[in-house]
Order: C-alpha cells, then sequence, then structure tokens
C-alpha cells in the first residue's frame, strides 16, 4: 500500500481512521474518570495519539497516519482517603486526573473532521462516477 | 495540446481540477496534524503553464502548486482552515462538475454529427 501512489480515497479513509483512533483515546479518557489507584504508577493516565502527516510525492496527495499512542496530561492526583480500599498504608490515594472538558472538545473536533472526510469521499466518488459516464448521456 | 484539439482545453482543465480535489482533499485530512502547512493549485497557473507550448518535460501543475497564507495562525503551526479548504473544496468540485458538462455537450455534438441526425 505504502508503494503505490495514493489515491484520493486513500487519503480520506487514513485521515477517518486516524480520527477513529483519537476517538478510541478520547472514550477511554472519559471512561477512567475518577479511577482510584493505590500508587501514582498504576492510576490512569490520559491517552492521545500523535498525528504525522504522511507525505507522497508521486501523487503530490498527504494523508495522516497515527504515529503512536501516548499517556499524556496531568500526573494522577494524590487524595488522602483512608476508608478506600485502594488506600496505601499512609491512607491516600492516586486519582485518575482527565480534564473532562478538554476531551469532550477533544470529541467534538474529532466528529467535525471526521465528518469532513465522509463529505471529501462522498464529493470524490461523486465525480469520478460521473467522470466515468463521460459520453454515455 | 493545443486549443485547437478535440476537446479544447477542457482536457487539461479536467486534470488540474482533478488534482486539486487531491490536494484540497490531503488538507482536510490534516486539518488536525499539528505543523502541517496547507497547499493549493493556482487553477490560472498551471492552466496557463500546460497550455504554454515548449513546456514539456516541466511538472506545470507542481509550480503552481503553493503554500497557503493563513489568515489566523494556530499555535501549532498547522495552517489548514476548515472554512477555507470546504469552500475551495466545493466550488473546485461545481467546477469539475462544468468541465465535464462542457466535454459531455462536445461529445454529443460530435456524435449528432457522425450520425447525421
Amino acid at each position: 500500500m505504502s508503494d503505490q501512489p495514493l489515491s484520493i480515497f486513500q487519503v480520506a479513509g487514513r485521515a477517518m481512521s486516524a480520527q477513529l483512533v483519537r476517538m478510541n483515546t478520547t472514550a477511554s479518557n472519559l471512561a477512567n474518570v475518577g479511577q482510584v489507584a493505590s500508587n501514582p504508577g498504576e492510576a490512569y493516565r490520559s491517552m492521545k495519539p500523535v498525528f504525522r502527516t504522511h507525505f507522497d510525492a508521486a501523487s503530490g496527495m498527504a494523508t495522516v497516519d497515527v504515529e503512536s499512542v501516548v499517556a499524556a496530561g496531568e500526573a494522577p492526583t494524590k487524595r488522602y482517603d483512608p476508608g478506600n480500599p485502594m488506600a496505601d498504608a499512609e491512607g491516600n490515594v492516586w486519582e485518575s486526573a482527565v480534564d473532562e472538558t478538554r476531551e469532550l472538545v477533544d470529541m467534538m473536533e474529532t466528529a467535525r473532521t471526521y465528518q469532513n472526510n465522509v463529505e471529501v469521499m462522498q464529493t470524490a466518488k461523486t465525480l469520478i462516477t460521473q467522470t466515468l459516464n463521460l459520453g454515455r448521456s | 495540446m493545443g486549443s485547437n484539439s478535440l476537446f479544447g482545453v477542457h482536457g487539461a482543465a479536467l486534470q488540474v481540477r482533478s488534482q486539486r480535489m487531491g490536494v484540497l482533499a490531503s488538507n482536510i485530512a490534516n486539518a488536525s496534524t499539528p505543523g502541517f502547512k496547507a497547499k493549493d493549485i493556482d487553477f490560472r497557473e498551471a492552466l496557463n503553464a500546460i497550455e504554454t507550448p515548449g513546456m514539456a518535460g516541466t511538472d506545470p501543475i507542481g509550480s503552481a502548486t503553493k503554500y497557503r497564507v493563513p489568515l489566523q495562525s494556530s499555535l501549532d503551526g498547522n495552517t489548514v482552515e476548515l472554512a477555507t479548504e470546504q469552500t475551495a473544496f466545493a466550488e473546485n468540485a461545481v467546477a469539475y462538475q462544468t468541465t465535464l458538462a462542457f466535454l459531455n455537450g462536445r461529445i454529443d455534438t460530435l456524435k449528432r454529427a457522425l450520425k447525421g441526425e
């Protein structure tokens, strides 16, 4: 796939899969809001995908790939809660610091970008079909 | 590729329009990639370069591809502005269909002449 020139469907399709990965990380982050652990290493940290442009010199087009998914965001917050079964010897628990507002904004942007790529694909499909039917009317 | 050929300028126009659709699709695909610089094809310049004789061996569309100047710069270095890209994409799609209509008209004319209707 990488040694062939990109088509417009691959450009939009790969961008859509990249946005889908981003949506999945957002879902994981939101699902783990308020999760507690008994030490900072085990506590959940929000995940973010790293996007990277993939240039294709043969077709002059560029698409996007997810290079990696990294743990980013704030460090887990320490909370004194001796009654919690997860509490350590000193009575502290570590709570995942997921920024819910940021995640929700991210989710909206992801959905918008995904829709844009679907629209691009639909328009390209229509135009290519019309080109194939050239002279048949 | 002179203008006196069967389809005139429309074949070259369709080629540039199709290439521009790819470039604009790339911009939209990279709307959230940090550091991506949006590009666009100057249609008039590309078509002029194709239509100018003696340009064989050069890359007329490549040399008419320019970086877009953003209206407002963003912190992550991305210069894609979705409103601009969507407008350009829609305009390009309509122009592509216009060119197809011109080509269809040409083909119809020829068919009618051949059939002698």
